[in-house]
């Protein structure tokens, strides 16, 4: 069931417990670690396993929206027997076999449950008596317990994609099992072979240069110092073969081999643009691999490199997605016989695991000589303009950061700000209730309009900077116009009381802020009253945190993304379904994970970019907004030149200056005519109303 | 737009201060909205508005003629609160200008929305 999360621009009101999940997902991993003391204890125990499947059945409907039923049925959702557990397919089969006949065994990619259809229901009562809290060990020697409840159906909906990224291909069985072997032998790991070897050993892999020896440093090559030897002889006629069969057009003159072992990987990359031509091919040899490509907008699909094939990244697949290699001992891959490279489907009917052997990689690209005119600019590192905004040191600077980063952005998302905006908070309707009948009220900043219609005894105009998002105000018959919060057209004295909620926190320096409390007073007659509020830094007051952080959800907008199966703790919480998701806008991406570390050592001036739902690392922050839904009415859909591939949803920063305590009180004492009446914390906001003297 | 709320709206252009009030109304398309009728609520508006400036308002749409200053005792003449409902609050300007009276500038009334952003010279101080 879809519950409705309500999110006003700073806070929420609906309450997300976090905190018991992540318990029992840490109690998890140690009830996994500990041994059993025999059966002294066993009624404890058994209790013990009574709340641990009660609890295992509250997180699974919380998180992955899987609806347990208390009476028996055929299916069972399994608990920790999940691939992403490290459990495959054949070992919980055979434990649940024990209990009758198997009709269908559906394992989801990197989940730590499975979910079992037996025959029949007496098999799956069998199954459900004596599996609860039952240990196996899984595939890394690990015990794992399981834990089943009954769900009326055993269901997964289909995610992901089903396509490869355009541009890429991967050929199977491109060299003979000998010449796989010649390549491998080939490669002398043991160092002595002079200058041209340019071995090293990275974190997480080996890798040997020829033809161009590639800095690690600036992700390039050095284009006037070839190594000499070129690359190896027993290349050449694999090369020629795919010149010959249309696989390559170019001769590459460059070949990187890396060495994976098992757990061993590659951080999601992609290769420099100015450093190499459009074709890069690599063969792989030994074992299989499963390589992940993600979209910079986070759709993500992984390909099955078998042993062999030869895979081949062009265009779109080469310049705009990154590929990586995630470190780690078993990939999931499908069941069936038949498949063999290629994209792997969320086909949870026909998911196993995979161990992973050593992998020996031959990368083959051409250095480039002209300079990259791609059509993917945001990521060239030759087109694109690395200028992140920062922070403003004159009026006009913070004009320009305000247009881009706040005007610009609500426009461009007016309509799905709009439907997430659409409780008041209780503090400003009660403000707005104790006004007296007949007040005249502005709402300065109104966004969508929320507050225009609370109290059918005023008479309320609503203002805000953004086009967009007062069409939806008249839409829902309120008085509503167009302005800058600096200048508004409203004669002065003639409002009784005034609001800005949310709305003095998008000013970029502290002059503005304070001018635009200034422009607030003015429209107040002598005793009106203003009710102002403004994010806090402070997302934990007295001890409390506020619902904003409260609602923290790591990731749960990356449903289709890899991740190493480490611990179930990151799993479950790297894996949340779009069903469980709030305010979309506080959904992360994993390119926001990154960057709170970026953010703290950035050493100018430049806005760092705020992880949704964690606390403030600095006052002046870029907060993301995941654009999702009707984009026909905010933009124009742009034809997708790729089929089958989703409409990603685009990201936007918008500026905001996070008062601290005390803050907001020091703006209004600057404004001058004005006294504060009340100043308060609500939920991460900081608050003051004011009253015209 | 309804006419109380031209009644509040004064050009906030550079420099033009007092003298921005009332902008002038022209209208080319006004629809009537009908809106309950509430003698309290109207009566409660009448000492806020300024006068002249919705005589003027009123006489550019032609509106039934609304007396040059409310009437003696108007909390409880409902003909006159009824007539001063209509026109403060069912008259609804969907295409139009405002005029700042002093600098000239025009600013569009579309779909009922008055675009009062200026641009920044308009605005820098």
């Amino acid at each position: 069931m879809a519950r409705s999360f309500q999110l006003p621009m700073c806070s929420v009101w609906a309450d997300s417990d976090r905190e018991g999940c992540s318990l029992w997902v840490g109690e998890i991993i140690i009830t996994m670690n500990i041994n059993h003391k025999g059966v002294l204890k066993l009624t404890k125990m058994e209790k013990k396993f009574l709340r641990k499947q009660s609890k295992a059945r509250h997180v699974l409907l919380k998180h992955e929206g899987i609806q347990a039923v208390s009476y028996p049925t055929q299916s069972l959702v399994v608990a920790n027997g999940g691939l992403g557990n490290g459990v495959s397919r054949k070992q919980l089969l055979l434990t649940l076999e024990k209990c009758g006949p198997v009709e269908a065994l559906l394992m989801p990619p990197n989940k730590p449950y499975a979910f079992v259809i037996f025959q029949t229901i007496e098999d799956s009562k069998k199954a459900y008596s004596t599996l609860n809290g039952k240990e196996i060990i899984d595939d890394l020697g690990q015990k794992i317990f399981l834990y089943l409840n009954f769900v009326e159906k055993a269901q997964w909906k289909k995610l992901g994609l089903e396509a490869l990224p355009p541009g890429l291909l991967v050929v199977e069985e491109i060299i003979s099992s000998e010449e796989e072997e010649m390549l491998l032998e080939s490669v002398n790991w043991t160092g002595n072979t002079g200058d041209q070897n340019f071995q090293r050993s990275l974190k997480h892999r080996r890798v040997k240069h020829f033809g161009y020896e590639f800095h690690y440093e600036n992700n390039t090559v050095d284009k006037d110092k070839p190594l000499p030897g070129g690359l190896p002889e027993i290349c050449s006629s694999i090369l020629e073969k795919l010149l010959k069969e249309g696989y390559i057009k170019h001769k590459p003159d460059q070949l990187t081999i890396n060495q994976y072992e098992p757990g061993h990987g590659i951080p999601a990359h992609i290769d420099t643009h100015s450093a190499f031509e459009d074709e890069i091919i690599s063969l792989s040899l030994g074992s299989a691999i499963v390589m992940d490509f993600k979209h910079p907008e986070g759709a993500t699909v992984q390909v099955m490199l078998p042993r062999r094939s030869l895979l081949v990244m062009t265009g779109e697949s080469r310049y705009l997605w990154t590929h990586g290699i995630t470190p780690r001992k078993f990939d999931t891959v499908q069941a069936s016989e038949q498949f063999k490279g290629g994209i792997i489907t969320s086909d949870v009917g026909d998911l196993t695991l995979n161990r992973r052997g050593m992998r020996t990689s031959f990368t083959f690209r051409k250095v480039r000589r002209t300079p990259c005119n791609c059509s993917y600019s945001s990521v060239c590192d030759r087109q694109r303009k690395a200028t992140p905004p920062s922070l403003p040191e004159s009026s006009k600077e913070a004009l320009e950061l305000e247009q881009k980063h706040v005007h610009h952005v609500y426009d461009e998302i007016a309509s799905h700000f709009s439907s997430t905006r659409y409780s008041p908070w209780p503090r400003i309707v009660e403000f707005l209730r104790a006004l007296p009948t007949g007040s005249i009220v502005a709402d300065i900043g109104c966004g969508n309009g929320k507050y225009l219609g609370i109290n059918k005894e005023l008479y309320m105009i609503g203002c805000d900077r953004s086009r967009n998002l007062v069409d939806i105000c008249r839409e829902r018959q309120f008085q509503a116009l167009v302005c800058d919060a600096l200048a508004v057209p409203v004669r002065s004295g003639s409002c009784d009381a005034c609001i800005s909620i949310a709305v003095i926190h998008h000013f970029a320096t502290a002059e503005r802020r304070v001018e635009a409390l200034q422009e607030l007073a003015r429209l107040l007659r002598p005793g009106g009253q203003a009710l102002v509020y403004v994010w806090a830094l402070e997302q934990e007051h007295k001890n409390q945190k506020s619902k904003y952080l409260r609602g923290n959800r790591v990731n749960q907008g990356d449903k289709d993304e890899l991740s190493s199966a480490t611990s179930m703790k990151e799993l479950l919480v790297n894996h949340m379904p779009e069903g469980a998701s709030e305010d979309p806008a506080l959904s992360l991406h994993s390119s926001n994970n990154t960057k709170e570390e970026e953010s703290r050592k950035v050493p100018n001036s430049e806005l760092p970019i705020h992880t949704n739902r964690t606390c403030f690392n600095s006052q002046d922050v870029l907060v993301p907004w995941h654009l999702k839904g009707d984009r026909g009415k905010d933009k124009a859909v742009e034809p997708s030149g790729v089929a089958g591939y989703p409409d990603p949803s685009p990201v936007f920063h918008r500026y905001y200056h996070v008062f601290c305590d005390g803050e907001l009180e020091a703006s209004c004492q600057a404004v001058g005519d004005v006294s504060i009446l009340q100043s308060y914390y609500d939920q991460g906001n900081w608050c003051v109303v004011l009253q015209k003297i | 737009m309804k006419l109380l709320t031209h009644n509040l709206l004064s050009s906030h252009v550079r420099g033009v201060g007092t003298r921005g009030f009332p902008l002038r109304l022209q209208a080319t398309e006004v629809r009537i909205n009908p809106v309950e009728f509430n003698p309290d609520f109207v009566a409660r508006m009448i000492p806020k508005v300024e006068w002249a400036a919705l005589v003027q308002a009123a006489d550019t749409l032609n509106l039934a003629e609304v007396p040059k200053e409310p009437t003696e005792g108007y909390e409880h003449d409902e003909t006159f609160l009824r007539k001063m409902h209509h026109v403060l609050l069912e008259v609804d300007v969907l295409e139009g200008t405002l005029q700042c009276p002093e600098s000239g500038r025009l600013f569009p009334i579309s779909r009922g929305i008055p675009n009062m952003l200026l641009n920044d010279e308009e605005t820098e101080t």
